[in-house]
């Protein structure tokens, strides 16, 4: 027989239970976004310094061919005598810009495309699916220079055609993670709560796929800051006088033994910047994903 | 001798919260029991935790003794022998258990070839056998099949077979027929009773529904929050429950079967 | 009392099944006011379909859904959204079910808005109100659905499934997936619910005890046809047909104390 005890006993089943925390995991987690956004930060910093203040022009070859580093110019200069420094923080500008451009251009086709396939589902998923394939199996740079030489190269060109590139991976992982979404009953009860396909999408699909996308997008930025730097260094990026990294690679190139700190500097500005976005985008995905402040 | 023996069983999450909390209890040969308890309460980590079979990061502590061997702590090499052999076990879901590549027939010839020591002919009778022995009507065609080709109540009874194959001495079935439809449940409980009793096999029946529990087992340990809450014979668990947990759960089951045997008299007399 | 949701004679088969091979075939019934029904049937009865076409989810292959004594046009937005305002879900899983990225107050408002029925104050009104009425604070409405309870998320969405002051709730093995304990509350609940606000309910279910306890009437399915029907005690009592007589038999039954 129920008594009050076995009322509260009842209810005592029925608790909360506390978000238990794994400590360890936590900090991890704050200390990848930190890290993360320090060397990202760098690189923007850098950046949007260049824009308001550059030590010397550009196009400034007044220096000596190949100086050391030295109080004038902080990492000497290169084999025109233009001032190392500078072409480095011009490079940040179109790294970031064309990486930023690149995944804007990947991500607004590939996720219409992928959510399109996601819900048609039977023959137009399966003509969708085949056309991404085929689109994945062409080697990224060789597509992206297929693009720049017909539409002439320039840092739009250049950035378009490297988005268009990726869009096919991100359409293929845009679907499928879709597809596992829509398989989900919460859809179906949004479906019953009147929700029609476009609020499907926008309140239910989207939010829960943006956590494996935003990662994937992530690490298509690197992969596009790096395919820009393949792209000049072939010299088939943005035409001179541009200091892409990319560029300033190809430069250095002949002189490395000589004057190593030309080849090494755009070199390390670019492993600082992909790694450092790879970091900020794992631990933003980890602080907004409110299910893991729950640890299994 | 006892064949299990567990004493002050502590296991413990990676999060380092413990989820079984100070169990102790003990199995004679032939002996039944029955672990009660709802989800979280720990009697499936328990159960895990005699066979040595908790999922990486899970961690036991305190004794558990099977056969005479430790467990707690043990490595592998020391708990293989005790599988199949001295203690066996049945999973919820038998599609995991059963490996979907392989033909069913070639799953359940690997540990009656390895305990009866057969080949050949000899060996592909005897799984033919295990197979009629669970009530599987036409065995050959069973033998050739692949899990996802037939059905859960039929999945199930094979994983019985395996489990039995190598004559274990202890039996632990967590939740056999939870997945199961109500009918089908009904007829692999019975094969289940059967076979342990003309085994004189030990049993540990886990499963948070009472009346399912008490088709197999006379008395029962009810497990909440981790901890072993009350332990007696099932009826005196329904008729004089002294824990309030035990009191809510006896109550809201009989509640259920309450209203379900009201409509079968209203139905009878009207 | 005219019945407000019913099926007349559908047939159901799925694209690339063999012809002849219905998954539902020739069911006809009613969901009438206060006579809460329950659907019972083992796996491959076609229970599932049944109730994905009774949601407007699936088109019958042949026959028809009526609504209020109207065919069911799934391509009128007009009447479906009227359909959707009076006949709502619980579904079986607690997990699932809920949307884990969106907070619980917008889940359970996601009727309100999707079909016009208030906005802003009103509407959060409304929210409170129904999970209230499942026993849940209404406090609960800026917390995640990973924060409660399988037995919690069930009231939850049973909230969400009232909120728009449905006539019927569809529910899908609503208490299957709970522990014994929160199952019994659970139906308790659905019970009080059904006499508080006028709501009838509609349980498809395996567990022929769940049934007992909520359904005046039953109906119970095997290989997509309706083999038995009619008031709970009946069919429970003086079954005619060996499936029903079988199924009942192999409920697992308490020991007589």
């Amino acid at each position: 027989m129920s008594t009050i005890d076995d009322r509260e006993a009842l209810a005592q089943v029925d608790l909360l239970e506390p978000p238990s925390l794994n400590a360890r995991a936590r900090r991890r987690r704050s200390l990848v976004l930190v890290a993360g956004l320090l060397l990202v930060g760098t690189i923007v910093l850098v950046a949007l310094v260049s824009l308001a203040w550059l030590p010397y022009e550009p196009s400034d070859t007044s220096g000596s061919r190949l100086e050391a580093p030295s109080l004038a110019h902080l990492l000497g200069t290169d084999r025109l005598g233009r001032d190392l420094l500078t072409q480095i923080m011009v490079g940040a500008r179109i790294a970031l810009v064309v990486g930023l451009g690149a995944v804007a251009v990947g991500a607004a086709i590939g996720v219409p495309v992928g959510l399109a396939a996601a819900f048609a589902g039977g023959w137009v998923d399966d003509a969708m699916s085949a056309a991404m394939d085929i689109l994945i199996a062409f080697p990224l740079l060789l597509l992206a220079m297929l693009i720049v030489a017909v539409t002439g190269a320039s840092l739009l060109t250049v950035t378009v055609a490297i988005g268009i590139s990726v869009s096919a991976v991100v359409a293929r992982l845009t679907r499928v993670v879709a597809k596992r979404v829509l398989a989900q009953q919460y859809i179906t009860a949004a479906r019953t709560s009147g929700t029609g396909s476009l609020g499907i999408v926008w309140q239910h699909v989207l939010p829960n796929i943006w956590p494996t996308i935003s990662v994937n997008l992530g690490l298509l930025f690197g992969i596009a800051v790096l395919a820009e730097a393949s792209l000049s260094y072939l010299g088939l990026g943005a035409p001179p006088p541009n200091s892409s990294w990319g560029r300033l690679l190809q430069e250095a190139q002949s002189t490395v033994m000589t004057a190593p700190l030309g080849a090494i500097a755009p070199g390390v500005f670019l492993v600082i910047l992909v790694i450092g976005v790879n970091l900020l985008v794992d631990g933003l995905r980890d602080v907004s994903d409110p299910t893991l402040a729950r640890a299994r | 001798m006892n064949l299990l023996e567990v004493a002050s069983l502590e296991v413990t999450s990676p999060d380092g919260v413990a989820r079984v909390k100070d169990v102790s209890f003990t199995v004679a040969p032939g002996e039944r029991i029955g672990l009660i308890g709802e989800s979280g309460s720990g009697k499936s980590l328990t159960a895990f935790a005699i066979i040595g079979l908790l999922p990486s990061g899970v961690t036991a502590a305190g004794s558990i003794v099977l056969d005479g061997t430790q467990v707690v702590g043990a490595p592998e090499k020391h708990l293989v022998p005790l599988r199949g052999r001295v203690c066996a076990f049945i999973f919820q879901e038998p599609l995991t258990a059963l490996d979907p590549l392989m033909k069913l027939g070639r799953q359940l010839a690997e540990p009656i070839a390895r305990h009866q020591g057969l080949r050949g002919a000899e060996l592909r009778r005897a799984v033919l056998e295990a197979l009629e022995e669970v009530r599987l009507s036409d065995p050959e065609r069973m033998a050739e099949s692949r899990s996802y080709e037939i059905s859960g109540g039929q999945r199930q009874r094979v994983a019985i077979a395996m489990a039995l194959a190598c004559r274990p001495q202890l039996l632990i079935a967590d939740e056999p027929t939870t997945a199961l439809d109500v009918t089908v449940q009904s007829e692999v409980l019975t094969l289940l009773d059967r076979l342990v009793a003309d085994r004189g096999m030990a049993l540990i029946f886990v499963s948070h529904d009472l009346a399912v529990v008490s088709r197999m087992t006379d008395h029962a340990i009810v497990m909440r929050a981790g901890e072993a809450v009350e332990r007696g014979s099932i009826a005196q668990l329904l008729a004089a429950p002294k824990h309030p947990y035990t009191a809510a759960f006896a109550e809201s089951a009989r509640r259920i079967e309450a209203d379900f045997a009201a409509a079968i008299d209203q139905g009878r007399d009207g | 009392m005219s019945a407000i949701l019913g099926l007349e004679d559908v047939s159901y088969a799925y694209r690339g099944s063999h012809p002849g091979q219905l998954a539902v075939e020739g069911v006809s019934l009613d969901v009438v006011p206060g006579q809460n029904l329950g659907l019972v049937g083992e796996s491959g009865s076609g229970k599932t379909t049944l109730l994905r076409m009774l949601l407007g989810l699936l088109r019958p292959t042949s026959g028809r859904v009526i609504f209020d004594g109207a065919p069911l046009d799934l391509r009128d937005r007009g009447q479906v959204r009227h359909f959707r305002r009076s006949v709502q879900t619980v579904f079986q899983d607690p997990y699932s079910s809920l949307d884990p990225r969106q907070r619980v107050g917008r889940i359970v408002g996601e009727p309100v808005r999707s079909l016009r029925i208030a906005s802003g104050r009103a509407a959060e009104k409304m929210v409170a109100e129904a999970l209230e009425s499942v026993g849940l604070s209404a406090a609960v409405v800026s917390h995640y659905p990973h924060e409660f309870s399988g037995g919690q998320r069930q009231r939850i969405a049973i909230a969400r499934a009232i909120v728009s002051r449905p006539r019927v709730l569809l529910a899908d093995e609503p208490v299957s997936a709970l522990d014994v304990i929160t199952r019994s509350q659970v139906i308790t609940l659905l019970a009080e619910l059904g006499s508080r606000r006028d709501l009838t309910v509609l349980m498809v279910s395996h567990d022929l005890g769940v049934v007992g306890a909520l359904c005046e009437r039953t109906v119970v399915l095997k290989a997509g046809r309706i083999v038995e029907e009619g008031p709970t005690p009946q069919v429970f009592g003086d079954p005619s047909e060996p499936y029903t007589r079988q199924l009942l038999s192999a409920v697992p039954r308490l020991p007589q104390v």
